[in-house]
């Protein structure tokens, strides 16, 4: 069987990484080159970007960063944020992103996820999603930094996504993100559950042990960000105690 | 010795990755134009991201068909990735009444439901112990559809995904791929560099 993915992700504003690993002696932490080529060598198993830029000159970067970044990458590499178009997501690809990532353009328009897929492949096609709970057993659809609460049915929201096209989910829980308290569970088990492609999570990892959780509940691939960033533990660390525990990562 | 590598383009994305895993291993990939790009090649790179039938489309109208199944025939050095093992085949469940280059007996079907489809994620590949160019490791998968066993007549390494599957096919200089190699990491760069050197030396 296909070994469960532990993903380091890049915040990336105009060309630059947000918060890059500042532990390791690294030349310069804000190139999301040698961010990307570190994780490489720890061994983590695809790269995601996302660019978080405010502004559209900000933006403008994306595609340049994507093929710098794709010169030193032996291992796929997803590229989000503020891809509103087929145009954006097309030259996302012809610089080197092996999928694209949609997220709030996808909800104000469900038919780019069709245009991406037809176009380019499921396998290109990721759909990403920022869910909170709701106050009742479920979770609806944020948007706009978690500003915007859309009603969406995170639930619903998926599987019409994967009727559209989408190959894969990137999933982050709005609550648990940046609170080092671990994914959220059964946000998980609940998507898993509701579509049969490949799941992501995302939001609220702070050690081995989570990413052991999230992958029980179903998740075949476990994003990291922040306790990479600030040095708390490594690629390598992570996968190490994920073997002892018995999940079966590429070493 | 540096090969000459020209790359089919055969699908709408993914030669990004392909030609940026040559670069590194200072091959300066080009792009066939016609037919006859394809047989002066010393080394053919079809890779494949989309469907069966829009590739098979996109090769009979560029008139890519004869030569390509010609090469592969001959063994001579073709790579083939992902899509493009696929179109080597008679035919895919993806694209029903589509004819592959038929190069290589056999059809592509679809996984099974009780997998997650597409297979995304890295694989252990077992090779046979007469295989050129593979190695045991790890392979990145992104598929959805796969051939289930190795032909007669063809050295072949298995993967398990819902069951067996495919991962390579090869004969003298041909060497089909299931996975990317180029997103393999160090394993994948490794593999190309033997296809290359294989191709140097054939060609």
């Amino acid at each position: 069987m296909a070994a469960p993915r532990v993903i380091p992700c890049l915040d990336v504003d105009a060309g630059r990484v947000v918060k890059g690993i500042r532990f390791q002696g690294l030349r310069d932490a804000g190139d999301p080159v040698i961010q990307a080529e570190l994780y490489q060598k720890q061994g983590g198993d695809e790269i995601v970007i996302l660019d978080v830029s405010a502004t559209p000159e900000g933006r403008g970067h994306a595609v340049e960063t994507t093929a710098s970044v794709r010169e030193v990458l032996a291992i796929p590499l997803t590229v989000g944020g503020g891809v509103r178009s087929t145009a954006n997501a097309q030259a996302l690809l012809e610089a080197g992103a092996d999928k694209v990532a949609v997220n709030s353009a996808a909800v104000d328009r469900p038919e780019l996820i069709a245009e991406i897929a037809d176009r380019f492949g499921s396998q290109c096609t990721v759909l990403a999603i920022d869910a909170a709970r709701t106050g009742d057993d479920g979770w609806e659809v944020v948007v706009n930094g978690g500003r915007t609460r859309t009603g969406l049915d995170v639930e619903e929201w998926v599987r019409t996504a994967v009727g559209l096209g989408a190959g894969e989910i990137l999933l982050t829980s709005w609550d648990r993100d940046g609170t080092r308290s671990g994914y959220d569970l059964e946000l998980l088990t609940a998507v898993t559950g509701a579509v049969g492609v490949p799941v992501i999570a995302s939001g609220g990892a702070d050690n081995a042990q989570h990413l052991v959780e999230a992958i029980e509940a179903g998740a075949t691939a476990a994003l990291i960000a922040s306790i990479l960033h600030d040095g708390i533990t490594t690629v390598s660390t992570l996968k190490e105690s994920l073997l002892s525990a018995g999940i079966g990562v590429r070493p | 010795m540096s090969v000459d590598v020209t790359i089919v383009p055969t699908g709408l994305a993914n030669i990004a990755s392909v030609v940026a895993a040559f670069r590194r291993l200072d091959v300066e990939p080009r792009f066939a134009n016609d037919s006859d790009d394809i047989a002066r090649a010393d080394a053919v790179v079809m890779p494949g991201v989309g469907a069966f039938g829009a590739a098979m489309g996109r090769i009979d109208e560029v008139g890519w068909r004869e030569p390509l199944a010609g090469r592969i025939s001959a063994g001579r050095p073709t790579l083939a990735v992902c899509l493009g093992l696929q179109l080597l085949f008679e035919k895919s469940e993806e694209s029903p009444g589509v004819h592959g280059l038929g190069a290589v007996p056999g059809a592509v079907t679809r996984l099974p439901g009780e997998v997650t489809v597409p297979q995304l994620g890295w694989n252990r590949v077992t090779p046979d112990e007469r295989s050129r160019f593979v190695e045991p490791g790890w392979a990145y998968f992104a598929n959805s559809y796969r051939v289930e066993s190795v032909p007669d007549d063809w050295i072949g390494t298995t993967a398990d995904y819902g069951g067996t599957l495919v991962s390579t096919v090869e004969r003298g200089g041909v060497l089909a791929c299931q996975f990317h190699p180029e997103l393999s990491g160090e394993w994948g760069s490794a593999l190309l560099q033997r296809w290359l050197d294989a191709a140097g030396r054939d060609s």
